[in-house]
Order: structure tokens, then C-alpha cells, then sequence
């Protein structure tokens, strides 16, 4: 064998990773929006037993209404509403991306402060709306 | 009709064997959800306190049952589209990362169909 079956794994160092970085905003918002994606991707069993339930039976749906109207069931559904709004404010922020638009540092952080802040303000908005509607 | 150049449409076709359609489709339903979760979110606002009755009679109407087996199969569909770029991303052995595409794709079908003959039962009850 030549020179070339020598070869070891050099020590270069590796690309830098998220640990390297000072935290900011943006890179916060990224991630929020893969988290809040996958915690939504188990909320939906919620929906679905939701919807099952009333197909199933005046019992099942008695159980589930039981579930979501208690305290800790409501916790969950607000942690629920948070993220469908959070996600879906950052996939029209990354569809405004995908036209091209919106890559300039200023308008990328607004975005992401109106992500964060739209995301709180209408979500208390709707469980307001609701809280009035079931009194 | 294809908004891609020959040279587009072979490029990056390496070992995962396809290209932009995945991250192209995901914003066309992505683009579909966001008045599907407008109408959604009004729908169980509608629906707050309601018993099984009320629910089922709102499903059972046509315009209300085909939008929100619709808005199901477009949140499903997206669900399965990220989950597995997630997956691709972080789960790397082949065994593991199969396992866990198959589950996705196992999970997400499971939900549409269970949804989907939730929707069909009232609709048919009503």
C-alpha cells in the first residue's frame, strides 16, 4: 500500500456549533419554532381524541370537555394556543423570507420581536375572548 | 409546468434521492394552514362549553365538515413534512432513522384516518 492507506483523522477543529455563539434574539426565535413545531405535532392528539370522543359517544365527549375544562387540561391548552400562534407568526415570517424579502439586520430583528410579542398579546386576546364567552 | 431548469432539477439528487419538491411542498401547505387555523381556532371557539349534540350537528354540516377534514389533512401533512426534516437532522445511524421515519409516517396517517372517520361518522349521524 502507498502513501495514501497512512492517512489519520487530522485534529482540525470542527465547525463551530450553537455553544460558540453569544445568544441572540433570532437564533432564540429559530429554535423556538422547531420546538413549538414539535410540541405541536403531539398536541394535535388532543384535537383528534377531540373530535374521536364526539363521534364516539355522549361519554367519551363528557370525558374529554372534563379534561379540557380542568385546570391543568387548560394549562396545557394554553400552552397549546401559544404555540400554534408562535408557530404560525414564524411560518409567515419564513414565507416573507422565502420571497427574498425581509433579510435586511433591522427588519430581521423587528420580525422577530413581533413574533415573540404577537405571539403573547394574541394569545391572551383568545383566551380572553373565550374566558367572556363561556361566562 | 416547472419553474426549475434541467440543471435544477438534478442537482443535489444525491444519496437522499430527491430534491426541493420536500421543502417546497411544505411551504404550499404551510400556506394552506394558515387560513385553515384562522377557521379552526373560530370553529372550537364556537364550540366552547357545547355538548356532544351541538359539536356533532355543527360537523355534520357539509361546508363545516369538508373544511375541517381539510384543515386536519393540511396540518397532518405539514406535521409529517417537518417531523421528518427534524428527524433527518438529528438522528443519523440508518437503523434508528428508518425506524423513526416509518413511526412518523405511521403516526400522522393514524391521526388522519382516526380524524377523518371521526368527521365522516357525524356527518353521516347527522
Amino acid at each position: 500500500m502507498g502513501i495514501m492507506a497512512e492517512t489519520k483523522p487530522a485534529a482540525r477543529p470542527l465547525s463551530p456549533h450553537l455553544q460558540i455563539y453569544r445568544p441572540m434574539l433570532t437564533m432564540m426565535m429559530s429554535i423556538m419554532h422547531r420546538i413549538t413545531g414539535g410540541a405541536l405535532y403531539f398536541g394535535v392528539l388532543l384535537l383528534v381524541w377531540w373530535l374521536s370522543a364526539a363521534a364516539f359517544s355522549g361519554s367519551q365527549f363528557n370525558q374529554a370537555q372534563s379534561v379540557f375544562g380542568h385546570w391543568l387540561g387548560m394549562i396545557v391548552l394554553a400552552g397549546f394556543t401559544w404555540a400554534l400562534i408562535h408557530h404560525t407568526l414564524g411560518g409567515i415570517r419564513h414565507l416573507i423570507w422565502d420571497t427574498g424579502r425581509g433579510f435586511d439586520p433591522g427588519m430581521i430583528e423587528w420580525m422577530a420581536r413581533a413574533n415573540l410579542a404577537g405571539s403573547i398579546i394574541l394569545t391572551i386576546a383568545l383566551w380572553v375572548v373565550a374566558w367572556g364567552m363561556l361566562q | 409546468m416547472t419553474m426549475r431548469t434541467p440543471l435544477g432539477k438534478v442537482r443535489g439528487l444525491g444519496s437522499a434521492k430527491s430534491g426541493a419538491e420536500h421543502w417546497l411542498l411544505e411551504r404550499v401547505v404551510a400556506l394552506a394552514n394558515l387560513p385553515l387555523n384562522i377557521f379552526l381556532v373560530i370553529f372550537i371557539l364556537g364550540h366552547l362549553g357545547a355538548d356532544r349534540a351541538m359539536v356533532a350537528a355543527s360537523v355534520g354540516h357539509p361546508v363545516v365538515g369538508a373544511l375541517l377534514a381539510v384543515s386536519l389533512i393540511a396540518i397532518l401533512w405539514h406535521m409529517k413534512l417537518g417531523m421528518r426534516t427534524i428527524i433527518e437532522d438529528y438522528v443519523h445511524g440508518p437503523t434508528a432513522k428508518f425506524t423513526l421515519l416509518l413511526l412518523n409516517s405511521a403516526y400522522t396517517l393514524i391521526l388522519g384516518v382516526a380524524a377523518i372517520s371521526a368527521i365522516l361518522t357525524m356527518s353521516f349521524a347527522s
